[in-house]
């Protein structure tokens, strides 16, 4: 029997290292974004911390689970559930989205510097800490970005990764021409 | 020249670069201005309107003479500041707005005619016959006057741009900038300096004045360092802070790579956006010319900038210099001189009394009459108290006095204030939220003023962030008073030049004047005045003087202009950076994108989509053949199209079905599990915004679907409706668009390619919708179709579209079809009578669709108030299908409809066509347009006529649905 192959966004494209910045593919696995319906986000948060050890985030903030699950803060009344599994959650609209998103990691030293010319917000670690997330752009495009232990992670939608990497290698090749 | 010994600059002259053909060469650290006068080149220019000659006249960013062109083809970019440009190995510069040369520049006619063409010349003179203006006055003009200009082909140098972020943001680095940008950093406050100058330290460098005992220069280089070493410092220099913008907010140009050879990756320019909590303005201030006649020529330069050209650049712009001037502080350009060994003739000082030096004749109430020489100055007339006479000179160094520059505090509205004592327009308080102004640009022209502001103003700020300021004392530095005798003009015959770029005189100002012009605003609009790319910063102030004398008035009475970003001229390829070509919009493809690459398929965009047109085969030459082929294809065997770019969104929640009956027109709570519906959202103003079908995937979980270009417009719109119309409803909506790879699976042999496909067969009815197993992997099956024909659309999870769209072309291929591309598709439903955005345009109805009746009734909806006003319902142009119905076969999208005898003239319009193809399947043109009371016309002959392409088709009206009417191939 024929299977299908499962192909990642950002095929081909990674990793790239320029300059003083590296990227990196990550593979989100399943997804999902969790809504609360009116009133049920504590029940919702419950469930989830019983099932994954993860409550909802409080805006502008990610989480991480001992087992590896996290959980990252979308928007109003909204996060996005990184699991293998979730538990039922008759309480909220559960949508899949893990193949909708493209997610890369930006790391190295001049990581923010490049992020700088692309994105408006204040990305310093001393702005966005560890375990923070904000919505904002890259660019044209509508991103998430977290930072996490191992460097800034940047979301978009999956079918603009190419324009993403190709965004971020330009900003990278003129920060690194700067010498 | 350059002078032994002096200036700032190490290493030799080994830079080569060329101006209009000739090399030069130059030092590290030169401008292009410095280099030149180096050279003893003095002639830089030739003037906007009367082509005069012109030399560099500043030392700074004000500098409104001496504008070069750098680069050449695309890459050339005009008026750039050649006392801002710095020179590199190769840099290859023109002068401008000189035929043939700039020396024997033939528009210099305009000069000997200057006395008709003052302020108003071109309004009074070109006004008739009127058609004459725009087809030959104003080109004639437009090539005879201006500046450098565009090459006219696109750029492809690279810019950037880019975001900061800081506690204190200080603006200037000279004295008053590096002490607030040191007292806040050793507070620990996040702190940028920025500087446009390619070396810090503003004033420092170009004086002989001691700090802490120490050469100025050598202070703020310590200073430099220690900023340098901090970690909470920003240091920017080649950095214009352009505007100031609301909740600290500031644009800054930085110039990155304009002072290297272009290619390469590094950017010329950047464009920063910084926000600030708080920002410090110290940036100094501007030396002012006095208007006396023939006060334009080379050589004649304002005096801090010849103290500037022979402290800094070690260059002596003349051999035997004078001296013109109002107040003390411009003495020093004579003494800086004579110490560095340059004869200094004499010094005219307009007052009573002055400083007098046993060195060089001193003329005290003195002032220049006159002056001479063709391709740069050779003597000046003077008067003083005491007679008259001539004197020899290659420079004349001018200082009016100084304006503080203070254009940022005026770019949120405040107007800047009259101060006489110091003969300025000094900041308003509080003109800019959060910016503080020290030193010079607040008036305070002394360096230890200076060095004292900047701390004062840094520990304010600082108090207002709550953070600790730390103990610091001002250096030890000069504090000479500032002594000034306002002077505007020399009284006397001649054109006295206020504004050098724009070419406007004394007498143009004291005209518009007497033609009543009165108010500062209009004499600036009448003369052009501080209308250049300098903005006047040179002239604003002495030009408005003299409005004010004009008028009876003083300067208090009279105002001033304000000042808008940027401050100074910011290239649109800075601003607009990153957004050339493709760069404009994010590209979105499809996980089939690679494969239809590899069928040589060219793409369409369709929103930010790319989407295949067509799938040639081999021996097709035309896009035509291979569309007629992919047509029949679908008709008669399968085809295979990507379409994941339709939007799609999950609709969940206890009240999902109200929410959607509020939001379509018609009902979809009676939707049945597993089934779809074909559905119409209307706008607020009762037009139909949208069409898609609706799919039922569980009891409390839909999935709406949205045409391609309308998804982000739905998607925006739900969540109005969610959370603003209806917040009463429990609903949550999520776009779904991208987890999903969705393909549609078309044709008679549809079926048998799903049996090939799928391992268990699945019966769905039309309009059904399952969840499905496909070769492993979990998928969702839809029985729908655009074609009319069997029709089928599968989703699978975004990471299987690549292999499922090979695999089913692999398959409808084995039936003897294969992948079908957008032409195909548009002509498929063309022939169907299906809508497109071609048809739901904007200012259609549901009734002129021929959908009137989905509007349900017994339910509110969006857009049922509206869609019932008077106007929208009756005597409309409602959708038909047109067919060729003469010798003229071809039909066009964008053709009028008239009445077959009636002349093709707007008010004869009937109506128009929408969409337009040649169908294979019934062999003719065919056309969906919108026909005045059209369903009642079927069988009329109408006359499209397309003025555009030159056709006039007469057609015959008919039903929209072409082929199939009674949708027996889609039922199979």
């Amino acid at each position: 029997m024929v299977k299908l192959t499962a192909l990642g966004p950002f095929d081909g494209l990674l990793p790239r290292e320029i300059g003083g910045v590296t990227l990196t593919a990550l593979d989100l696995g399943p997804a999902f974004s969790v809504a609360p319906y009116r009133g049920r986000a504590q029940e919702v948060s419950e469930a989830l911390e019983a099932a994954l050890g993860l409550p909802l985030p409080a805006p502008n903030r990610a989480t991480e689970a001992a087992g590896g699950a996290r959980a990252v803060w979308t928007g109003p009344g909204q996060a996005l559930v990184l699991a293998q599994w979730l538990p039922d959650l008759p309480g909220a609209a559960v949508s899949e989205q893990g193949d909708g998103l493209a997610a890369l990691r930006a790391g190295g030293p001049a990581a923010e510097t490049v992020l700088a010319r692309l994105v408006p917000v204040d990305l310093r670690p001393r702005a966005l800490e560890e375990g923070h997330t904000v919505r904002t752009l890259v660019g044209h495009m509508t991103a998430s970005v977290t930072r996490t232990a191992q460097g800034l992670e940047i979301m978009v939608f999956r079918s603009m990764a190419a324009t993403l990497v190709d965004e971020l290698v330009e900003a990278a090749e003129g920060v690194a021409a700067r010498g | 020249m350059r002078v032994a010994g002096k200036g700032l600059l190490e290493g030799g002259d080994d830079i080569a670069f060329r101006f209009d053909g000739t090399t030069y060469r130059g030092r590290a650290g030169d401008t292009l201005a410095s280099a030149l006068l180096a050279n003893d080149v003095r002639l830089v220019a030739r003037s906007f309107k009367y082509h005069r000659p012109r030399g560099v006249f500043t030392a700074g960013s004000e500098e409104p003479n001496a504008l070069v062109t750098v680069g050449r083809g695309a890459a050339q970019v005009p008026n750039v500041r050649a006392t801002v440009q710095e020179v590199y190995d190769g840099l290859d510069t023109r002068s401008q707005n000189a035929w043939p040369s700039l020396k024997h520049d033939a528009l210099a006619i305009n000069d000997a005619l200057s006395p008709f063409l003052g302020a108003g010349f071109y309004y009074k003179t070109f006004m008739w016959p009127r058609g004459f203006w725009e087809k030959l006055y104003e080109p004639i003009i437009r090539r005879a006057a201006g500046l450098g200009a565009l090459s006219g082909a696109a750029n492809e140098d690279r810019y950037e741009k880019a975001f900061a972020f800081c506690d204190v943001l200080v603006i200037g680095a000279g004295p008053a900038g590096l002490m607030a940008a040191l007292t806040a950093a050793r507070a620990g406050a996040d702190v940028i300096l920025a500087d446009e100058d390619q070396r810090m330290g503003g004033r420092t460098l170009a004086e002989t004045h001691q700090i802490d005992g120490a050469p100025g220069h050598v202070w703020a280089g310590e200073v430099l360092d220690e900023l340098a070493g901090m970690e909470n410092v920003r240091l920017m220099p080649r950095t214009t802070i352009t505007g100031a913008y609301d909740q600290g907010t500031y644009g800054a140009l930085e110039r990155v790579g304009l002072h290297r050879p272009p290619g390469g990756a590094l950017p010329r320019e950047g464009f920063w956006r910084i926000v600030a909590r708080r920002a410090i303005l110290c940036a100094g201030a501007i030396e002012r010319h006095v208007a006396f006649p023939d006060n334009d020529r080379p050589g004649i330069m304002a005096a801090s900038a010849v103290r500037a050209y022979l402290n800094r650049w070690g260059v002596a712009p003349g051999q035997a210099v004078t001296l013109f001037a109002n107040n003390d502080d411009a003495h020093r350009t004579a003494t800086d001189l004579l110490d560095a060994g340059v004869k200094v003739v004499g010094v005219i000082d307009s007052r009573d009394e002055a400083p007098v030096s046993p060195d060089y004749e001193t003329f005290l109430r003195g002032r220049v009459t006159g002056t001479a020489g063709r391709h740069g100055l050779e003597e000046i007339t003077i008067a003083h108290k005491s007679g008259g006479r001539t004197i020899r000179t290659d420079c004349l160094a001018v200082s009016g006095g100084w304006n503080p520059t203070l254009h940022l505090t005026s770019h949120l509205g405040a107007r800047p204030e009259w101060a006489p004592g110091r003969a300025a327009f000094l900041p308003a308080k509080g003109a800019v939220p959060g910016l503080r102004v020290a030193g010079a640009a607040r008036g305070t022209f002394s360096t230890a003023g200076c060095l004292a502001e900047g701390i004062q103003a840094a520990r304010r700020t600082l108090a207002d962030l709550d953070i600790a300021a730390p103990d610091i004392a001002a250096p030890e530095a000069e504090d000479a008073p500032y002594r000034i005798k306002a002077l505007w003009q020399v009284p006397g015959d001649g054109r006295k030049w206020l504004d050098l770029q724009n070419d406007v005189t004394v007498k143009d100002v004291e005209l518009a004047a007497r033609e009543n012009f009165r108010s500062v605003e209009h004499m600036k609009r009448y003369t052009t005045q501080g209308m250049a790319t300098d903005q006047g910063k040179i002239s604003n102030v002495a030009a408005l003087a003299v409005l004010a004398e004009a008028t009876g008035r003083g300067v208090a009475e009279t105002g001033t202009t304000t000042f808008r970003p940027p401050f100074s001229p910011v290239s649109i390829a800075a601003m607009g950076a990153g957004g050339q070509g493709e760069g404009f919009a994010p590209r979105r493809l499809t996980t089939s994108h690679a494969a239809s690459l590899e069928r040589g398929a060219p793409m369409l965009e369709a929103g930010l989509w790319y989407r295949p047109a067509y799938f040639p085969r081999l021996g097709e030459t035309t896009w035509r053949q291979s569309c007629d082929r992919e047509v029949g294809m679908v008709r008669e065997a399968v085809g295979v199209t990507d379409v994941s770019t339709l939007g799609k969104i999950d609709v969940q929640g206890p009240d999902a079905a109200a929410f959607l009956d509020f939001v379509y027109a018609n009902r979809m709570s009676t939707l049945a599990e597993g089934r779809v519906r074909y559905g119409i959202m209307l706008r607020e103003d009762g037009f139909v915004m949208d069409d898609g079908t609706c799919a039922r995937l569980g009891p409390a979980h839909y999935l709406v679907t949205t045409t391609t270009a309308a998804a982000g417009q739905v998607m925006r719109h739900l969540d109005f409706a969610r959370q603003v119309l209806r917040p009463d409803l429990d609903v949550g909506i999520a776009s779904a668009t991208e987890q999903w790879a969705q393909f549609a699976v078309a044709g008679p042999r549809a079926g048998a390619l799903l049996a090939d496909l799928l391992d268990d067969p699945v019966e769905l009815p039309l309009m059904g919708a399952a969840e499905i197993e496909v070769a492993g992997v979990r998928g969702r099956l839809f029985r729908i179709s655009f074609s009319g024909e069997l029709g089928y659309e599968i989703a699978v999870p975004a990471r299987f579209g690549a292999a499922l769209f090979r695999l089913l072309v692999t398959l409808a291929e084995g039936q003897g079809g294969g992948a079908y591309g957008m032409e195909a598709l548009n002509v498929l439903r063309i022939e169907k009578g299906f809508l497109t955005h071609a048809e739901l345009h904007g200012r259609t109805t549901a009734h002129d669709l021929g959908l009137g009746r989905m509007m349900a009734t017994g339910k509110d909806f969006v857009g049922r108030a509206a869609a019932g006003r008077p106007g929208l319902c009756e005597d409309r142009e409602e959708l038909v299908g047109l067919r060729p119905a003469g010798a003229v076969k071809q039909l066009t999208a964008g053709g009028f409809l008239f009445a077959p005898d009636a002349p093709p003239e707007r008010v004869h319009a009937q109506g128009y066509t929408t969409s337009a193809c040649f169908s294979p399947t019934l062999g003719t043109g065919l056309a969906l347009g919108f026909l005045r009371d059209g369903r009642a016309r079927h069988g009329e002959t109408v006359k499209m006529v397309d003025h555009l392409r030159g056709l006039s088709v007469l057609c015959e009206v008919c039903d929209p649905v072409f082929f199939d009417p009674d949708g027996g191939r889609a039922r199979g």
